[in-house]
Protein backbone atom coordinates (compact mmCIF):
# COMPACT_ATOMS: atom_id res chain seq x y z
CA UNK A 1 0.00 0.00 0.00
CA UNK A 2 1.61 3.04 -1.00
CA UNK A 3 1.62 5.89 1.34
CA UNK A 4 -0.30 8.14 -1.06
CA UNK A 5 -2.73 6.18 -1.78
CA UNK A 6 -4.33 6.16 1.51
CA UNK A 7 -7.07 8.21 2.99
CA UNK A 8 -5.14 8.36 6.84
CA UNK A 9 -2.21 9.87 5.13
CA UNK A 10 -4.18 13.17 3.89
CA UNK A 11 -6.14 13.57 6.75
CA UNK A 12 -3.19 13.64 9.33
CA UNK A 13 -1.89 15.82 7.56
CA UNK A 14 -4.85 18.07 7.69
CA UNK A 15 -4.72 17.58 10.92
CA UNK A 16 -1.15 19.00 11.49
CA UNK A 17 -1.66 21.56 9.54
CA UNK A 18 -5.01 22.38 11.34
CA UNK A 19 -2.89 22.48 14.75
CA UNK A 20 -0.47 24.68 13.64
CA UNK A 21 -2.77 27.12 12.35
CA UNK A 22 -4.42 26.80 15.99
CA UNK A 23 -1.15 27.41 17.62
CA UNK A 24 -0.77 30.41 15.37
CA UNK A 25 -4.56 31.83 15.84
CA UNK A 26 -3.98 31.34 20.54
CA UNK A 27 -0.27 32.89 20.69
CA UNK A 28 0.07 35.31 17.76
CA UNK A 29 -0.89 38.94 18.62
CA UNK A 30 0.09 40.58 15.04
CA UNK A 31 -3.63 40.56 13.00
CA UNK A 32 -2.00 39.82 9.89
CA UNK A 33 -0.63 36.62 11.14
CA UNK A 34 -3.79 36.01 12.74
CA UNK A 35 -5.21 36.09 9.15
CA UNK A 36 -2.22 33.76 8.10
CA UNK A 37 -3.14 30.89 10.59
CA UNK A 38 -6.82 31.35 10.13
CA UNK A 39 -5.61 30.39 6.12
CA UNK A 40 -3.72 27.31 7.25
CA UNK A 41 -7.14 26.10 9.33
CA UNK A 42 -9.14 26.69 5.74
CA UNK A 43 -6.20 24.85 4.20
CA UNK A 44 -6.80 21.72 6.24
CA UNK A 45 -10.72 21.49 6.16
CA UNK A 46 -9.89 22.23 1.77
CA UNK A 47 -7.49 19.20 2.25
CA UNK A 48 -10.11 17.07 4.36
CA UNK A 49 -12.40 17.99 1.53
CA UNK A 50 -10.18 16.47 -1.46
CA UNK A 51 -9.48 13.60 -0.07
CA UNK A 52 -13.03 12.20 1.44
CA UNK A 53 -13.72 12.95 -2.46
CA UNK A 54 -10.85 11.17 -3.51
CA UNK A 55 -11.19 7.88 -1.84
CA UNK A 56 -15.30 7.65 -0.08
CA UNK A 57 -17.62 10.24 -2.49
CA UNK A 58 -20.01 8.66 -4.87
CA UNK A 59 -18.86 11.16 -7.35
CA UNK A 60 -15.39 13.04 -7.54
CA UNK A 61 -16.68 16.27 -8.61
CA UNK A 62 -18.82 17.58 -5.46
CA UNK A 63 -15.49 17.48 -3.61
CA UNK A 64 -13.73 19.79 -5.72
CA UNK A 65 -16.55 22.14 -6.34
CA UNK A 66 -16.77 22.49 -2.42
CA UNK A 67 -13.25 23.47 -2.48
CA UNK A 68 -13.55 25.82 -4.59
CA UNK A 69 -15.83 27.44 -2.44
CA UNK A 70 -13.38 27.28 0.28
CA UNK A 71 -11.08 28.96 -1.85
CA UNK A 72 -13.82 31.63 -2.43
CA UNK A 73 -14.55 32.48 1.14
CA UNK A 74 -11.28 32.37 2.35
CA UNK A 75 -10.70 35.32 -0.72
CA UNK A 76 -13.65 37.17 0.21
CA UNK A 77 -12.22 36.67 4.40
CA UNK A 78 -9.16 37.99 3.21
CA UNK A 79 -10.46 41.00 1.73
CA UNK A 80 -12.74 41.87 3.91
CA UNK A 81 -9.61 41.29 6.77
CA UNK A 82 -7.40 43.01 5.44
CA UNK A 83 -9.32 46.38 5.00
CA UNK A 84 -10.57 46.08 8.39
CA UNK A 85 -6.69 45.76 9.43
CA UNK A 86 -5.36 49.06 7.34
CA UNK A 87 -8.33 51.19 8.78
CA UNK A 88 -7.49 49.90 12.25
CA UNK A 89 -3.86 50.84 12.07
CA UNK A 90 -4.34 54.39 10.39
CA UNK A 91 -6.98 54.97 13.86
CA UNK A 92 -5.18 53.72 16.18
CA UNK A 93 -1.54 53.44 14.42
CA UNK A 94 -0.76 49.84 15.82
CA UNK A 95 -2.38 46.07 14.62
CA UNK A 96 -1.65 44.30 17.65
CA UNK A 97 -4.78 42.64 18.87
CA UNK A 98 -4.16 43.67 22.67
CA UNK A 99 -4.02 47.48 22.14
CA UNK A 100 -7.19 47.44 20.00
CA UNK A 101 -9.48 47.28 22.90
CA UNK A 102 -11.61 50.60 21.92
CA UNK A 103 -14.90 48.44 22.93
CA UNK A 104 -14.05 47.55 26.39
CA UNK A 105 -15.88 50.49 27.85
CA UNK B 1 19.91 -1.91 -1.57
CA UNK B 2 16.55 -3.04 -1.98
CA UNK B 3 15.49 0.26 -0.95
CA UNK B 4 17.77 1.65 -3.24
CA UNK B 5 16.63 -0.27 -6.05
CA UNK B 6 12.57 0.64 -4.76
CA UNK B 7 13.38 4.21 -5.32
CA UNK B 8 13.65 4.47 -8.90
CA UNK B 9 10.54 2.69 -9.92
CA UNK B 10 7.76 4.80 -10.79
CA UNK B 11 6.33 4.56 -7.28
CA UNK B 12 9.54 5.34 -5.96
CA UNK B 13 9.61 8.72 -7.36
CA UNK B 14 5.87 9.18 -6.66
CA UNK B 15 6.57 8.10 -3.20
CA UNK B 16 9.50 10.38 -2.49
CA UNK B 17 7.82 13.48 -4.00
CA UNK B 18 4.95 13.15 -2.20
CA UNK B 19 7.43 12.66 1.13
CA UNK B 20 8.61 16.27 -0.40
CA UNK B 21 5.39 17.99 -0.77
CA UNK B 22 4.56 17.18 2.66
CA UNK B 23 7.48 18.21 4.03
CA UNK B 24 7.07 21.68 2.41
CA UNK B 25 3.99 21.99 3.56
CA UNK B 26 4.60 21.09 7.12
CA UNK B 27 7.76 23.52 6.66
CA UNK B 28 5.58 25.97 5.47
CA UNK B 29 3.07 26.56 8.07
CA UNK B 30 6.19 26.04 10.77
CA UNK B 31 7.65 29.00 9.13
CA UNK B 32 4.27 30.71 8.54
CA UNK B 33 3.38 30.85 12.30
CA UNK B 34 6.65 30.72 14.38
CA UNK B 35 8.99 33.06 12.40
CA UNK B 36 8.99 36.29 14.09
CA UNK B 37 9.55 38.81 11.12
CA UNK B 38 5.78 39.60 9.62
CA UNK B 39 7.02 38.54 6.15
CA UNK B 40 8.51 35.91 6.62
CA UNK B 41 5.21 34.45 7.45
CA UNK B 42 3.85 35.26 4.25
CA UNK B 43 6.52 33.19 2.50
CA UNK B 44 6.06 30.57 4.74
CA UNK B 45 2.21 30.38 4.03
CA UNK B 46 3.09 30.45 0.26
CA UNK B 47 5.07 28.11 0.62
CA UNK B 48 2.95 25.43 2.59
CA UNK B 49 0.04 26.63 0.39
CA UNK B 50 2.46 25.43 -2.77
CA UNK B 51 2.70 22.25 -0.68
CA UNK B 52 -1.42 21.77 -0.89
CA UNK B 53 -1.12 22.39 -4.55
CA UNK B 54 0.96 19.44 -4.50
CA UNK B 55 -1.13 17.68 -2.38
CA UNK B 56 -4.45 17.78 -4.73
CA UNK B 57 -1.94 17.26 -7.62
CA UNK B 58 -1.95 13.37 -5.89
CA UNK B 59 -5.36 13.79 -5.55
CA UNK B 60 -5.93 13.44 -8.86
CA UNK B 61 -7.13 17.08 -9.24
CA UNK B 62 -5.21 19.36 -11.33
CA UNK B 63 -7.59 22.16 -11.48
CA UNK B 64 -8.36 22.40 -8.12
CA UNK B 65 -4.44 22.40 -7.85
CA UNK B 66 -4.00 25.38 -9.90
CA UNK B 67 -6.89 27.36 -8.64
CA UNK B 68 -4.96 26.68 -5.09
CA UNK B 69 -1.61 28.60 -6.79
CA UNK B 70 -3.47 31.47 -8.91
CA UNK B 71 -5.88 32.28 -5.72
CA UNK B 72 -3.80 31.56 -2.67
CA UNK B 73 -0.60 32.15 -3.31
CA UNK B 74 -0.99 34.41 -6.77
CA UNK B 75 -4.11 36.53 -4.77
CA UNK B 76 -4.53 36.18 -1.06
CA UNK B 77 -0.71 35.82 -0.53
CA UNK B 78 0.12 39.39 -2.30
CA UNK B 79 -2.64 41.51 -0.93
CA UNK B 80 -1.47 40.59 2.40
CA UNK B 81 1.97 41.49 1.32
CA UNK B 82 -0.35 44.95 0.61
CA UNK B 83 -1.69 44.83 3.59
CA UNK B 84 1.97 44.82 5.66
CA UNK B 85 3.36 47.65 3.43
CA UNK B 86 0.38 49.99 4.22
CA UNK B 87 0.31 48.75 8.00
CA UNK B 88 2.83 48.83 10.97
CA UNK B 89 6.48 49.39 9.64
CA UNK B 90 9.05 46.42 10.23
CA UNK B 91 11.68 48.20 11.66
CA UNK B 92 10.17 48.99 14.82
CA UNK B 93 10.85 46.78 18.21
CA UNK B 94 8.39 44.10 18.63
CA UNK B 95 7.11 43.46 22.18
CA UNK B 96 8.74 40.42 23.89
CA UNK B 97 6.72 36.95 23.53
CA UNK B 98 4.78 36.20 26.77
CA UNK B 99 5.53 32.76 27.90
CA UNK B 100 2.81 31.65 29.50
CA UNK B 101 0.64 32.52 27.19
CA UNK B 102 2.58 30.36 24.15
CA UNK B 103 2.66 27.60 26.82
CA UNK B 104 -1.40 28.02 26.89
CA UNK B 105 -1.38 27.82 23.02
CA UNK B 106 0.81 24.92 22.69
CA UNK B 107 -1.49 22.93 24.65
CA UNK B 108 -4.29 23.69 23.13
CA UNK B 109 -3.36 23.20 20.06
CA UNK B 110 -1.64 19.80 21.24
CA UNK B 111 -4.68 18.55 23.04
CA UNK B 112 -6.97 19.41 19.61
CA UNK B 113 -4.50 17.71 17.77
CA UNK B 114 -3.97 14.14 20.30
CA UNK B 115 -8.47 14.44 20.05
CA UNK B 116 -8.57 14.32 16.71
CA UNK B 117 -6.16 11.62 15.81
CA UNK B 118 -8.07 9.53 18.34
CA UNK B 119 -11.18 10.04 16.94
CA UNK B 120 -8.99 9.41 13.10
CA UNK B 121 -7.82 5.79 14.48
CA UNK B 122 -11.26 5.24 15.81
CA UNK B 123 -13.58 5.70 12.69
CA UNK B 124 -14.27 3.32 9.99
CA UNK B 125 -14.29 4.65 6.80
CA UNK B 126 -16.36 3.29 4.05
CA UNK B 127 -15.96 4.38 0.55
CA UNK B 128 -19.40 4.52 -1.43
CA UNK B 129 -21.17 1.57 -3.03
CA UNK B 130 -21.37 3.23 -6.28
CA UNK B 131 -18.34 5.32 -7.06
CA UNK B 132 -18.31 7.24 -10.06
CA UNK B 133 -14.53 7.21 -12.17
CA UNK B 134 -15.12 10.49 -14.21
CA UNK B 135 -12.27 12.93 -13.21
CA UNK B 136 -12.22 15.47 -16.06
CA UNK B 137 -12.56 18.98 -15.66
CA UNK B 138 -14.67 19.02 -18.59
CA UNK B 139 -17.10 17.11 -16.32
CA UNK B 140 -16.50 19.40 -13.11
CA UNK B 141 -17.59 22.30 -15.55
CA UNK B 142 -20.43 20.99 -16.94
CA UNK B 143 -21.47 20.24 -12.85
CA UNK B 144 -20.10 24.12 -12.16
CA UNK B 145 -23.07 25.51 -14.65
CA UNK B 146 -25.93 23.05 -14.69
CA UNK B 147 -26.37 21.14 -10.96
CA UNK B 148 -24.38 23.15 -8.99
CA UNK B 149 -25.07 26.45 -10.99
CA UNK B 150 -26.22 28.03 -7.44
CA UNK B 151 -23.09 27.91 -5.71
CA UNK B 152 -21.46 29.52 -8.67
CA UNK B 153 -23.77 32.53 -8.24
CA UNK B 154 -23.34 32.78 -4.60
CA UNK B 155 -19.80 32.69 -4.73
CA UNK B 156 -19.62 35.61 -7.07
CA UNK B 157 -22.57 37.31 -5.43
CA UNK B 158 -19.92 37.44 -2.02
CA UNK B 159 -16.85 38.35 -3.77
CA UNK B 160 -18.91 41.20 -5.50
CA UNK B 161 -20.17 42.25 -1.84
CA UNK B 162 -16.86 41.45 -0.07
CA UNK B 163 -15.02 44.23 -2.65
CA UNK B 164 -17.83 46.76 -1.78
CA UNK B 165 -17.32 46.01 2.13
CA UNK B 166 -13.67 46.24 1.73
CA UNK B 167 -13.22 49.28 -0.22
CA UNK B 168 -16.16 51.23 1.90
CA UNK B 169 -14.21 49.90 5.05
CA UNK B 170 -10.84 51.07 4.00
CA UNK B 171 -12.00 54.06 2.74
CA UNK B 172 -12.97 55.45 6.41
CA UNK B 173 -15.95 53.89 7.02
CA UNK B 174 -19.60 55.73 6.49
CA UNK B 175 -19.90 59.19 6.70
CA UNK B 176 -16.59 60.16 5.00
CA UNK B 177 -15.95 61.44 1.91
Amino acid sequence: MLLFNQLETYLYLAIVLFAIGLYGVLARRSLIALLISVELILNAASINFMAFNRFLAPHPAVGQIITLFIMAVAAAEAAIALSIIVALYRKLKTINIEQATELRG
Amino acid sequence: MNFLSGLFTPQGVASAAFVLVMAITILGALIAVAARNIFHNVLGLALSLMGVAGLFLYLNSPFVALMEILIYVGAICIAICFAIMLSEPLYLPKPPRNRLKMLGAVAGAGLTFVFLCLLIRKTQWTPAVERSTDWSITTLGHYLLTNYALIFEVISLLLLVAMLGSIVIARGGRGSS
